[in-house]
This record gives C-alpha cells, sequence and structure tokens, in this order.
C-alpha cells in the first residue's frame, strides 16, 4: 500500500537506543512481554483478550479486535454511551442548553469535568457553567418522567430563552420507556424554539463510542443545514472531531486565521448553535478526531458534497503536513505561499524550544491508552522530541481507527453495532454541490492527494511495539513493571495507580490543569510539560512504605482516644500523620 | 400469619377468586388484608363495595413522606383490610417498581406488625411473573404460599406453567412455595382431570374446582363477592369449600414445571379424549 503524504513513515524511526529506560525490557521481546501480560488469565478471557493485545508490524496490520464487549473485571478505561453523547460530542455547543433527563448523579458527574472551553462573542450566551437535570425520582420512574421532562423544558425556557435545548436520555429513562423524542416534538410546537432529544442510554453501546454515533445522527438531524447563509471568506472549512479542550481549537483557529483560512464550525470545541446550523455552506472538513465524528463528514459529503479528509494538528510535524494538505486542496498559490510563510514562522519560534527540550528527553519512552484518536495523534508529539513510544492503545476505537480504513468493508456489524441508528443519508435535491469537478480531483489524485483517508494508528507505529485495545488494569501494571516507561498518557481513571507505581502520568481527557496542546504553540506547551515531567527526579525519590515492609499496618490519621479531648487528638494527629 | 400471593394469567378471574375466598375466610372469623399489586387498583372493589381505595403510589405521590397507615388502608366485607399498589397509567412508566416500592411503604408503616394479628395476607398480582417488580411479592418471602387460578384452557395453562417457572427460581433460594392451583372452570372439555393431571405433573395439587356460574357476574354488577351477595347460593359453598381448602392446606412444594412438549401433549390427551 503506498503511503500518502499525511502518514508518518516508522521504519524511519530509531529504536530507543541501550542505556534508556526501554532497555528494561531487553531481556524479552515484545511477544514474550504480550505473553508474561496475558499468561494470568483464565482460558476464555486471554483469548479475547490475545485478540485485542497485538504486537505491531506496520507493512501488515493484523486484525485487532476492538470496539467488543469489555470483559467484566478487568477494570476498563471506558465510559458509556450517555457520556459519550452528552459529554463529548454536543456538550461543548455553549449557547444549546443541555437538559440531562434522569437521576441526579449522571448530570452532576458530567458536569464541566472535560475541560471543553467556550469564549462566546459579545451578545452570545454561554450555558457550559450550568448544570439542567430532570432530577428524576422513584416517583417519575414508576408514573413516567415525561410529565416532569415537559415541565423541566418550560421552566428552563423561561429562566433562559436559549435558541435550542437538547435533552439526554440516562439509563433509566431507556428501562421505563419515556418517549422523549415526543416531548421534545411537542414542546419544540409549543415554545417555537429547536428542541430534540438524544436516546443515549448508558447502556447502549460497549463503550462511549456508541454515544458519539448517536450524537452524530441527532446533530446531523436537527441541526445542520437549518441556516444557508455562507461566512464570507474564500477559503471557508470546518474543523470536525475538535473539542477544544484546553484551547486547542484557538489555537487551530489562530493559526488558520493566520493562513488565511477561515473556520466556520468546530464541531465541538467552543461552537455556537448558529455556526451548527450553517456549517454545510463550507467547502471542505477536516477531521481531527475520526473515531469521533467519521459519520457527520460521511453525512456531510453525501447530502451536501462537502469532501472531508483526516489532519492532525498535535504535533509540529503532523500540523505542517496538514497545513500543506489544505493548501494544496484549495490549489491557489496565494494560500500556498501563505502557508509556507506561516510555517517557517512559526517553526522558526518553534524550533528551539524542540531542539532543547530533545536534548534532554531523546530516547525516552512513553505509552499512550487513551481516546479513539488521541493515543495515535499524541505519537507525533513525542516523536518531535526524539521519544518513542513503546506501546499504545484506544479505549473506545473500531478496527478502522487501528488497521486503517482499508478495513472498513471487513468489519463485521454485530448486534451491540446494529443496536444504534444508521440513518439513511440522500443528496440533497437543491443544496448538493460537489466541491471539486472531476478532472480537479483527477489532477489532486495525480499530485498524491487522497480524501477520505485514516490509514490508522498501527501503520505509523514502530515495528515491535505493543498494540492494546481497552487495556486492562493488570495490563498496565505489567507494562509498567517490564518497560518502566518515563511516561504514560491515560485518563483520570488510571492516573493515579500508574502514579504510584512511580511513572508520571498524563492525563490525555483533560490535559489535568493545562494545555492547549495544538499546533505549533500547543506543541512547545506539551514539548516542556513532557520535559518537566520526564525529568523530574521526584519519582525517584518517593518511595512506597510497603516496598520498605510488606507488612505496613494501617494507620488511622486522626484517632482521638476520647470523644472530648480535642488536645489528645491533636498530638495524636501529629505523630501518626508525621 | 400466613403470607400468600395469587397469580395467574390476565383475565382469568383472580381478583374475583381471591376476594370471594378472602369473603370466606373472613366469614370464618379471621383477619385477612388484601393488597392489590395491579396499577388499575381494582383489586378489592367487591370488599369494599366499589373502587374506593386511594392507591399507595397514588398516596405516596400526593401526601410526599408523610404517609399513615389509615390513609392507604380501608376496611372491608366483615373487617377484611384492603390495600391497592396502585401505578401509572398504561404505556407509561414502571408498574413493577411501584409494586417494590408500594410494599416497603406497606412494611416500614406497619402494616404486618404483630400488632395487626393478622391471621392471613393475600397479594393479588397482575398477569404473568413478567418482570423483577412482578416478582416482589414472592422474593424476599413476602409471599410464603402461591397458588396459581387457571382453567383448562390452553394459554392459561400455559401462563400457570411459566409462573410455575418463576417461583421455582425464588424457591431454590427462599422460602416461597406452590400451595395448588385453583380450577377457575371456563367449561372446557375434561377440565376437571386435565387440570388434577396437571397439577399433579407440576408436583402440587389442584385445591379446589370452581365451577362456573352467572351468580359471581350478579354479585360482582353488586359490587359485592359472592357470600355478602347471597350467602345461601352455592356459589357461595364453593368458594367457602376453597377459603377451607386454602386454611386446611399443607402441602407447600417446589413445583416441576413442564416442557413445552410435556403440556402440548397433556392438552392432546385431555382435549381429544371424547
Amino acid at each position: 500500500m503506498s503511503i500518502s503524504p499525511m502518514t508518518h513513515d516508522p521504519s524511519t524511526e530509531p529504536a530507543p537506543e541501550p542505556g534508556t529506560s526501554a532497555a528494561h525490557a531487553a531481556s524479552l521481546n515484545s511477544a514474550e512481554v504480550r505473553e508474561k501480560m496475558l499468561e494470568i488469565y483464565p482460558d476464555k478471557t486471554k483469548k479475547k483478550r490475545a485478540k485485542q493485545l497485538l504486537v505491531n508490524d506496520p507493512s501488515a496490520p493484523a486484525q485487532i479486535a476492538a470496539n467488543t464487549r469489555t470483559i467484566p473485571g478487568i477494570i476498563t478505561q471506558r465510559g458509556c454511551t450517555y457520556a459519550g453523547c452528552r459529554g463529548v460530542v454536543i456538550g461543548p455547543m455553549h449557547d444549546v442548553l443541555h437538559i440531562t433527563h434522569g437521576p441526579i448523579g449522571c448530570s452532576f458527574y458530567s458536569w464541566q469535568t472535560r475541560r471543553n472551553l467556550a469564549r462566546p462573542k459579545p451578545g452570545q450566551t454561554n450555558y457550559l457553567q450550568y448544570s439542567m437535570t430532570t432530577d428524576m425520582m422513584e416517583d417519575e420512574i414508576i408514573f413516567g418522567g415525561d410529565k416532569k421532562l415537559a415541565a423541566a423544558i418550560r421552566e428552563a425556557y423561561a429562566i433562559f430563552k436559549p435558541k435550542a435545548i437538547a435533552v439526554y436520555a440516562t439509563c433509566p429513562v431507556g428501562l421505563i420507556g419515556d418517549d422523549i423524542h415526543t416531548v421534545c416534538r411537542l414542546a419544540k410546537q409549543e415554545l417555537g424554539i429547536n428542541i430534540f432529544g438524544f436516546s443515549c442510554e448508558g447502556y447502549k453501546g460497549v463503550s462511549q463510542s456508541a454515544g458519539h454515533h448517536i450524537a452524530n445522527n441527532g446533530v446531523f438531524k436537527h441541526m445542520v443545514g437549518l441556516d444557508d447563509t455562507p461566512d464570507d471568506a474564500e477559503f471557508r472549512i470546518n474543523m470536525l472531531g475538535e473539542y477544544n479542550i484546553g484551547g486547542d481549537a484557538w489555537e487551530i483557529d489562530t493559526l488558520l486565521r493566520k493562513c488565511g483560512i477561515h473556520i466556520t464550525a468546530t464541531l465541538s470545541g467552543d461552537i455556537s448553535y448558529e455556526q451548527v446550523t450553517r456549517c454545510h455552506t463550507v467547502d471542505l472538513n477536516i477531521v481531527q478526531c475520526h473515531r469521533s465524528i467519521n459519520y457527520m463528514a460521511d453525512m456531510m459529503e453525501t447530502k451536501f458534497g462537502i469532501p472531508w479528509f483526516k489532519v492532525n494538528f498535535i504535533g509540529a510535524n503532523s500540523t505542517i503536513k496538514s497545513l500543506r494538505k489544505i493548501a494544496q486542496f484549495f490549489d491557489s498559490k496565494k494560500l500556498t505561499d501563505r502557508v509556507e510563510e506561516v510555517i517557517a514562522e512559526e517553526m522558526a519560534v518553534l524550533r528551539p524550544v524542540m531542539e532543547d527540550v530533545k536534548s534532554r528527553c531523546k530516547g525516552k519512552t512513553a505509552a499512550l491508552f487513551v481516546g479513539g484518536s488521541r493515543a495515535h495523534h499524541y505519537q507525533d508529539l513525542f516523536r518531535d522530541i526524539g521519544m518513542s513510544v513503546i506501546a499504545a492503545g484506544y479505549e473506545f476505537a473500531h478496527r478502522d481507527d487501528y488497521e486503517g480504513r482499508a478495513v472498513l468493508p471487513t468489519i463485521k456489524v454485530d448486534a451491540d453495532s446494529r443496536n444504534i441508528e444508521e440513518i439513511e443519508v440522500e443528496a440533497d435535491p437543491k443544496r448538493y454541490r460537489p466541491r471539486k469537478s472531476e478532472e480537479q480531483n483527477a489532477a489532486l489524485a495525480a499530485g498524491g492527494f487522497s480524501y477520505k483517508d485514516y490509514e490508522g494508528m498501527m501503520r505509523e507505529m514502530r515495528k515491535e511495539t505493543l498494540v492494546i485495545d481497552d487495556i486492562s488494569h493488570h495490563e498496565i501494571e505489567k507494562l509498567i513493571e517490564i518497560y518502566k516507561p518515563d511516561i504514560i498518557g491515560s485518563g483520570i481513571k488510571e492516573k493515579f495507580i500508574i502514579e504510584k507505581l512511580g511513572v508520571p502520568c498524563k492525563q490525555l481527557h483533560s490535559y489535568d490543569y493545562s494545555g492547549p496542546y495544538a499546533a505549533f504553540v500547543g506543541a512547545a506547551n506539551f514539548y516542556n510539560e513532557v520535559d518537566r515531567m520526564v525529568n523530574t527526579k521526584v519519582w525517584k525519590l518517593v518511595s512506597s512504605p510497603w516496598r520498605k515492609d510488606s507488612s505496613v499496618p494501617a494507620k488511622p490519621v486522626y484517632a482521638p482516644r476520647s470523644r472530648n479531648s480535642t488536645e489528645e487528638g491533636q498530638k495524636n494527629w501529629k505523630r501518626t500523620g508525621g | 400469619m400466613r403470607k400468600v400471593a395469587i397469580y395467574g394469567k390476565g383475565g382469568i378471574g383472580k381478583s374475583t377468586t381471591t376476594q370471594n375466598t378472602v369473603a370466606g375466610l373472613v366469614e370464618m372469623g379471621k383477619k385477612v388484608m388484601v393488597v392489590g399489586c395491579d396499577p388499575k387498583a381494582d383489586s378489592t372493589r367487591l370488599l369494599l363495595g366499589g373502587l374506593a381505595q386511594r392507591s399507595v403510589l397514588d398516596t405516596l405521590r400526593e401526601e410526599g413522606e408523610d404517609v399513615e397507615l389509615s390513609d392507604i388502608r380501608s376496611a372491608g366485607f366483615c373487617n377484611s383490610l384492603c390495600v391497592e399498589s396502585g401505578g401509572p397509567e398504561p404505556g407509561v412508566g414502571c408498574a413493577g417498581r411501584g409494586i417494590i416500592t408500594s410494599i416497603n411503604m406497606l412494611e416500614q408503616l406497619g402494616a404486618y406488625d404483630d400488632a395487626e394479628g393478622l391471621d392471613y395476607v393475600f397479594y393479588d398480582v397482575l398477569g404473568d411473573v413478567v418482570c423483577g417488580g412482578f416478582a416482589m411479592p414472592i422474593r424476599e418471602g413476602k409471599a410464603e404460599e402461591i397458588y396459581i387460578v387457571c382453567s383448562g384452557e390452553m394459554m392459561a395453562m400455559y401462563a400457570a406453567n411459566n409462573i410455575s417457572k418463576g417461583i421455582l427460581k425464588f424457591a431454590q433460594n427462599g422460602v416461597v412455595r406452590l400451595g395448588g392451583l385453583i380450577c377457575n372452570s371456563r367449561k372446557v372439555d375434561n377440565e376437571r382431570e386435565m387440570i388434577e393431571k396437571f397439577a399433579e405433573k407440576l408436583g402440587t395439587q389442584m385445591i379446589h374446582f370452581v365451577p362456573r356460574h352467572n351468580d359471581v357476574q350478579r354479585a360482582e354488577i353488586n359490587r359485592k363477592t359472592v357470600i355478602e351477595w347471597n350467602k345461601e347460593c352455592e356459589q357461595a359453598d364453593e368458594y367457602r369449600a376453597l377459603a377451607r381448602a386454602i386454611a386446611g392446606n399443607t402441602k407447600f412444594v417446589i413445583p416441576k414445571p413442564l416442557t413445552i412438549q410435556e403440556l402440548e401433549d397433556l392438552l392432546m390427551a385431555y382435549g381429544l379424549m371424547n
């Protein structure tokens, strides 16, 4: 298979140098490490995990089992369908009022946890700080919650007067069968604003991935295409699958604007309702997170004729390739020249940072277990500073994200996937308009250009690295024990167990408390952050008490001898606490 | 206190049979509470002389936490105690969850306390054991003896067999047992013999054969149990006999549900005998 200009060739990448941490595992090859990870499992589990845990061969990626049910007890990283729909894809729309229909927990724990920032323009509203819920109680479970939902919509409208309200179903709503779509339809008639619901009950899919799909369908059906007013700009595009974590979307927006490229809508990061309704007026969709939003890209192409390709603005080299590809698509000398100027300017600033950090990070190793795209994208950033990724895997991706879109026709549609609606989309009789002529596309193809071109993570990873889907807690522990990587990128659920094992962990869902990491400015942030994390001595200075004595007794932090003796308690606290 | 639940196919006559039997028991001087576990809340109509009862769930919804036993329990024929669980309108919510909530509420309010001096509590449960909620009365030892109302019609027997599967599941880990089949006759050929055989195969007994009689319908129109409406009539004696049989019953078993093939063979054998 030919390597498109977007793809990194892993054979050019040096293996970790001897004497560095990756050499810990020198006595074992990756196949043996894999065996070590699997050996503890009972037969049935081993059989299933073996299909999800592979030794990589970039020239011919093996078939991986992905998007299949998690084995109970492995302590998965995954989230639920509701989280994927409300939390990821639609949550960042800042002037859509989001109402979670269900008991309080789902709503509370999806409240502003993802750091998808918004900076509304003057006159726009921002509801992201709010958490709205119907707070279903036993009464609504028994008698149905639809009346309470209708009342909640009316109340929210009376207070906020939003342009649109989105309603999300949680598990119990699906169990008792509340008809949220009828409630939304009637409320829409009554209140005269756009109101729509999502049947994204948490149990619906094997992971949050199902929720992304449901969200894509709903946004496409209820929002995209409502307003045909295009932006007044020469090069109009949408950025799909960018969620503005820590301000990533702002960085990309700034960079593209500098080049003269205009973003109409970023789905979904710092985006208003009105932008979503007009996003079908652009000439190109670029896709950052393939897993969460490829559905939208495909549907918009079918209905409106907007082509799409995959980009990556994480990492300097990936950003450069992405910018050049956009310029190549628009085929304008003015744009191409400007893009090269911007790249030169940005790299002049970034290169010294990159080289400086590289001098301290070169040869160090990382492992990435996150998302449906991030485990792939962040490899480029580590590569920029001479670090190598020894193992990577996704939490909720599908086979195409590992092996590339070429395998799409061979992906088995199982009962779990069939449970998620596939909407039939046709070309819009009036608004469908191919953005390029056949001749133009032929010329682009001759220049090595391709559309819909995701080749997956495995082709860009070195030979003999490990690819692990839906990694288990045990496998993470084993991986640390054998490889002792210098840093692991993952999420909040694993963060503290990784750090307890003496390895710094960078959260790549929320970026802990920093960011942005996208584009050139973001890359510099990330290099510095990684430099700080992998070169600090703190991890070598801490030693767990159980390493000295395996029978460490529990020491209560505060153990007053008697109820009235506060002073005694204080002393006690000092003694045990010290 | 004996804790009894009545199950059976929808429309088979569970509520009618339960109330008429309870009338027989209260006439004998027993203290009985009937808990209707049907969202329609019509399980105590004959004992109360009309649909006069406010359901537990409606009361809970309207009064909030401040509910008294007297708000949800009324005295009916011969001081029988009547409670309706209630539930959502058709097509919304979760009636099963409603039953769980309302039985828990009754327990918390002390409806089953020794001080109440109950001899019997009867649960009249809607239809089949369709979900966890409708199984509520037979789990956690709330009901200890089950009677299934059936007839010689195939679907009624099919439902009875299915309910037996539910009882089996809970009996293996708990105290619930099958007390017998009550045949509420539909005048099917060889009905008595067939149900006796069916009961035998299930490992239980046909505790009583209630013949079909229009007096039941006449009493219902008058919102009364047969015993209250006309205590001299033949049908009143049938219910008295059923009440005595239940009072004297000592045969409580873990049922052995039939396979579909066995059930169909039984129907063939008896249905085509003539």
